[in-house]
Formats: C-alpha cells, structure tokens, sequence
C-alpha cells in the first residue's frame, strides 16, 4: 500500500469507530427513555465529548492527508466524503445527547402507549437501522444500499408530518400529558434530523464511490443514478 | 475545426520494431494548455517529438497515421517550416553556449539564414524576452552569454527563443525537472501568460503541475492515449481505471 492508502484505510476505521461510538449512543438514549434510566442517560451525555473528540481527530486528519499527500480521483473525493461524514455522525451523536438529556430533564416517564401512538418507537428502531445501514454501505462501498436510505427515510418523515395529530390526540385524552407529549414531539423532530443526516451521508458515499452528485435533486432522479 | 490547431488520426510511432505510440487519436485545441502525463517509456515524449518532426532524425524511426497542424498534414510540410510553427523547450535549459542572451533569442533566424535589419531583430528580442518575463532581468546586460544566467532564467531564454519564432504552438517536454521550486513557480506562471497566444503541449511527471497549469490532460499508457479530458475532471473523477490507479500512485 503506498502511504497515501495507510493513511485512508486508517481514517476509514477511524469514521467507522466513530460511527459505531454515535449507534450506540443512539441506542443507549432509546434505552434510557424506555426504562426511564437517567443514570444511563446521564452516560450518553458524558460519552458526548467522546464524540466530539472523534471528530476535531478526524477533521484535524483530514486537513493532515489534504496537506500531506495532494489526493485526488477516488482519493480526493474519499477525503471530502469524509469530512461532511464526520460532520454529519457528530450532529447525530448531538440528537442522541439532546434525547437523553430529556430523560434526566422529564419529571416522569413516558408512557409505553404513548411512545407507541405516536409511532415513536417504531421511528427510533428505522432510524437507528438507517444508520446502521449507512455504515455498513460506507464498509463495503456498497451504492445500492446506500441509495435504499432515500426511500426509507421517507417513512421517518411521514411519521413527522402526522406527529402534529397523534400528539394532538394524546394531549386531548389526558391534559396531564402535555409536558411527556411535548417531549414525545421534540424526539420525533430529532429523529427525522437523523434520518436526513443519514441521507446525507448515503448521498457522500456515493458521491465518493461513483463520482454522482445526488444533491438537492428530486427523489425520482435519485432512483435512475442523479446522471 | 479553426479551433482545432493540432490533430491526430490513429497516429502510430515505432523505433524499429518498438511500437512506441499506438493509433492515437487527439485534437488539440488553440490557446489551450494541454498536459500529457504517463509512466516512463508511454509514449508521451515520443508522440510529442512526432508533432515538430523531430522522432524521425532517429534512425529507424517511422511514423503512420495522420498527424495535422491545423488542416496541414505535418508529415508532409517542409520539417524546417513545421519547426517554426511548433516550437520546443527541452527538460533541461540550452542555450546555445557561445552566444549572448541577444543573439540566442534570435538563433533561430539567424542558423536559417533569414536577414533583417538591427531594429527589427532588437524589436524580436525585446519582444519575446518580455513574454518570457525575463526582459526586466537581463535588458542591461543581453550581450552576456546565456549560460551565464541561472537554471530557471535559462530555461525562460529557451522559451523565449521558441516564442521569437512566432510558433503556433510551443511543446515543452518536462520543462521544468530540473528547476529549483522557485524556477518552476516563474515558468508555471509563464504557461497562464502564454496560453493567450499560443498552444502549449507539456510532458510532465509532476503530477500537480499538470493539474496546477493545464486545461487539458492526457494520459498516455504504453504507447496508448487512455484518457484525455479536462484537467478537472481527470484529477477528481477520471474514467479509466488506469488513469486513477496511476494518478493515485496505485500503479502497478
């Protein structure tokens, strides 16, 4: 491998590492607010800096390898897919630290029903496995999968624009739920960003892998390759 | 095309029995910076001796195909007239030893013969020596010999003789290899005065300088023309796997 490849296959494992460090404060916010944990949230908050110590290592890579090594073709396009990657994965690991300090902020639990009227949940688990999906497209360069994150993103947004009604139901049947059902629609506004945030990152995977800018075109140009 | 000035049409090159440049077809266009890259022994410096006519003084070099200046077919102008045209610097600076500054700018009318009077020649000189950036540094002293002036001033008397000729187009074949980074700076500065007159072709192994300085690039893999596009699109998304494996050092 020449030097410059050392330096790539290393920050690869380096995004990687970081990638795996936000899934799992993704899934340990979930956890912290089924089980209403707030010692477990109060974790995520502190792992937080982790986070954002991965992503100052990263950018300050990158500028090292731009400085360094002049890359350019896949390289170059590697390396710019890699910055916006990081940027991206640090502002999910910020939605995770916003969700669990809800957690520690709430007063009370949230109710099972609730989280489920809303479908609250049931966005938790897509967007969490959108992210999860997103990385191993990034893994294994894989364009396909990375283009099936557009379409099932939609579902997360669809959750989002009829979350206005369900917690609208929710505050109807019982006045005492207003705080739990604000906080129920805030996390739904969190989880939508996570689903564009991994949109994003399908988008840099495939900009990097095929040379295609997806960027701000409609959904149907996506589908047939953004030529 | 007029914008076309230099084509090929399934040009060949051998020396021998060595098949050196294969059925590349090419059309350079006017006032355009054109850089051609490739591992050691592509092709590139041959297909580059192959437009001023000078891979034939080779013995046993031939030549089939079609190769033009502008709708001129260079295998059949006069040699010494496609040399006027199509003018050449060489990796390393060389001024004619025995001559001053003056008199190198103008060795090409002189060696061919061509007479003119004092103040048309000190016109050529002054001329050419300014688009060479290198008038303000030697107008006092352009009866000193040209080996006298460093590597780089050297190299940038070369390019002025090529320019006094009035060429179409200038080939440099790695022209700036042997120059500190300072010399290489004031020629790559050159090229972007230069290109406004005319059509520069340049052989390089300097990666970034072929980005940094043409419009053009084109890669050359034994004997082959790969790829040929615009500078911008071969170093971010080149087409051909080879471009990339040699552009990202990954050649094998």
């Amino acid at each position: 491998m020449t030097p410059l490849e050392t330096e790539i296959v290393s920050l690869k494992k380096e995004l990687i590492s970081m990638w795996m460090l936000v899934q799992s404060q993704m899934n340990k916010a979930k956890e912290a607010m089924v089980t209403f944990d707030k010692d477990l949230a109060r974790e995520v908050l502190i792992k937080e800096k982790r986070v954002n110590s991965f992503e100052l290592k990263i950018d300050r890579d990158c500028e090292n390898i731009f400085a360094l090594h002049c890359p350019v073709a896949i390289d170059l396009r590697f390396l710019l897919a890699a910055l916006k990657i990081n940027t991206n994965l640090e502002r999910i690991g910020d939605i995770a630290a916003g969700i669990a300090f809800y957690v520690v902020e709430s007063a009370e639990n949230f109710g099972i029903k609730s989280l489920e009227s809303t479908s609250m949940l049931h966005m938790y688990e897509e967007a969490v496995n959108i992210l999860i999906d997103t990385r191993i497209a990034f893994e294994k360069e894989d364009t396909a999968l990375a283009r099936s994150i557009f379409k099932r993103d939609e579902v997360l947004d669809e959750i989002n624009e009829n979350a206005p009604i369900a917690i609208a139901e929710l505050i109807k049947e019982d006045l005492n739920s207003i705080p739990e059902a604000l906080y129920i629609l805030s996390i739904i506004r969190k989880l939508e960003r996570v689903g564009d945030q991994s949109k994003n990152i399908a988008e840099e995977i495939i900009f990097y892998v095929e040379a295609k800018i997806l960027k701000h075109l409609d959904s149907g140009k996506r589908k047939i390759g953004g030529e | 095309m007029e914008h076309t000035v230099v084509s090929a049409s399934k040009f060949n090159a051998w020396f021998g029995d060595n098949h050196a440049v294969k059925d590349v077809s090419i059309s350079i266009e006017k006032n355009q910076v054109i850089a051609v890259m490739g591992p050691s022994g592509c092709g590139k410096t041959t297909f580059l001796r192959c437009i001023n006519r000078m891979h034939e003084l080779i013995p046993g070099a031939t030549t089939k195909g079609s190769l033009k200046l502008y709708a001129d077919d260079i295998y059949t102008m006069n040699p010494i007239y496609v040399r006027y045209k199509i003018g050449m610097v060489f990796q390393r600076p060389n001024p004619f030893p025995n001559l001053s500054i003056y008199d190198n700018v103008v060795a090409g009318y002189k060696l061919n013969g061509l007479k003119m009077a004092k103040a048309d020649m000190d016109h050529i000189v002054e001329k050419s020596l300014t688009s060479a950036a290198l008038w303000n540094e030697v107008k006092d002293s352009l009866h000193k010999k040209g080996t006298f002036l460093s590597g780089g001033q050297q190299q940038r008397l070369c390019i002025a003789r090529a320019i006094a000729m009035e060429p179409e187009v200038i080939l440099f074949d790695e022209p700036t290899s042997a120059l500190d980074p300072i010399s290489t700076s004031s020629v790559e500065q050159l090229f972007h005065e230069l290109k406004e007159k005319y059509t520069l072709i340049i052989v390089t192994h300097n990666m970034q300088q072929a980005a940094r300085v043409s419009d053009k690039t084109a890669f050359f893999y034994v004997g082959e023309l790969v790829e040929f596009d615009d500078t911008k699109t071969m170093f971010t998304a080149p087409t051909d796997v080879r471009t990339q494996n040699y552009i990202t050092g990954r050649f094998s």
